[in-house]
């Protein structure tokens, strides 16, 4: 599905297109922001079935206040604001704090000389390199890689690597979207993306050996 | 921490540190480290790489599809409003 973003549809024209009752614009904006929305939704509320109605309700309030809308910030920014607001009046999920788990290595201590080494803490072996993405069939078979591992993550990992890396959320806006520090922020995506490194890693240590 | 760590930091200490990096979160200081680190250590150099790499096949990958019972009942209240229901 081609992102809107990257097609080059700016906010503008789509804001335009809204006003303007296109059914076009809005089925581009639904197709490319519903299942992202529905996660954050999720995050917030304790069902499905209540994530559901909060971004029904999110598109029903777009739409009614599209007219208003100043663009003072994105417009999907504006969206998925309204979206964790009306998330938040439903929103009864106990927020859990980054565990204690969180200070724990993202790469295997094994992989680093011990203490009593002259070197210690440098790697025993360097990370095995990865042959480039440029090539077509390296880049498909990565991406499947990476794919896979995001869906892997534990929920809160995934949703910020997900925010940032995969649709190009600011840190600023995840810590609004998932009412995260900053530096909670930073703790997930790092240990996220630690964890997608390490796969595609996987891949070319075993063919290594 | 070994006295001939690059840059005062151990890779162990590296690897830990590079989203901060990335995010320019680390204080100036810390950073100094972190680069001379890099330069010096072919490892961390290649770590540092592959974070970057499946950050920019991360943001090329396609993203999740709708499923078609949402999208019609998204579209059906488009078109309610449309009408100014």
């Amino acid at each position: 599905m081609p992102r809107c973003y990257e097609v080059g549809v700016d906010d503008e024209m789509l804001v335009k297109a809204l006003r303007a009752r296109e059914e076009s614009a809005f089925r581009l904006l639904v197709d490319e922001w519903t299942p992202l929305m529905r996660r954050v939704a999720r995050g917030h509320v304790s069902t499905d079935a209540t994530a559901d109605e909060v971004v029904q309700d999110t598109w029903v309030a777009v739409l009614r206040g599209i007219d208003r809308f100043e663009g003072r910030s994105s417009l999907r920014t504006w969206t998925f604001r309204i979206l964790t607001n009306i998330a938040r009046t439903r929103g009864v999920r106990e927020k859990r704090a980054v565990p204690l788990s969180s200070l724990e290595p993202t790469v295997d201590p094994a992989r680093f000389r011990g203490p009593e080494d002259p070197y210690a803490g440098g790697w025993k072996v360097f990370p095995v390199e990865w042959p480039s993405p440029e090539d077509a069939v390296v880049e498909v078979e990565r991406a499947e890689v990476v794919t896979k591992a995001i869906a892997r993550l534990p929920e809160r990992q995934q949703m910020v690597i997900t925010l940032r890396d995969v649709h190009g959320f600011p840190a600023a806006e995840v810590c609004e979207l998932m009412d995260l520090t900053p530096a909670n922020q930073r703790v997930l995506l790092h240990r996220a993306r630690a964890a997608v490194r390490a796969a595609v890693a996987e891949r070319y240590e075993e063919e290594g050996r | 921490m070994s006295e001939d760590a690059a840059g005062g930091l151990s890779c162990a200490e590296f690897v830990e540190l590079v989203t901060d990096y990335l995010e320019g979160a680390l204080d100036p200081e810390t950073e100094g480290r972190f680069v001379l680190h890099a330069t010096a250590c072919p490892g961390c150099e290649t770590y540092l790489d592959q974070f970057r790499d499946i950050i920019a096949v991360s943001g090329r990958l396609r993203t999740d599809d709708i499923d078609a019972d949402t999208r019609d009942r998204l579209l059906a209240q488009f078109r309610d409003w449309k009408r100014g229901a």
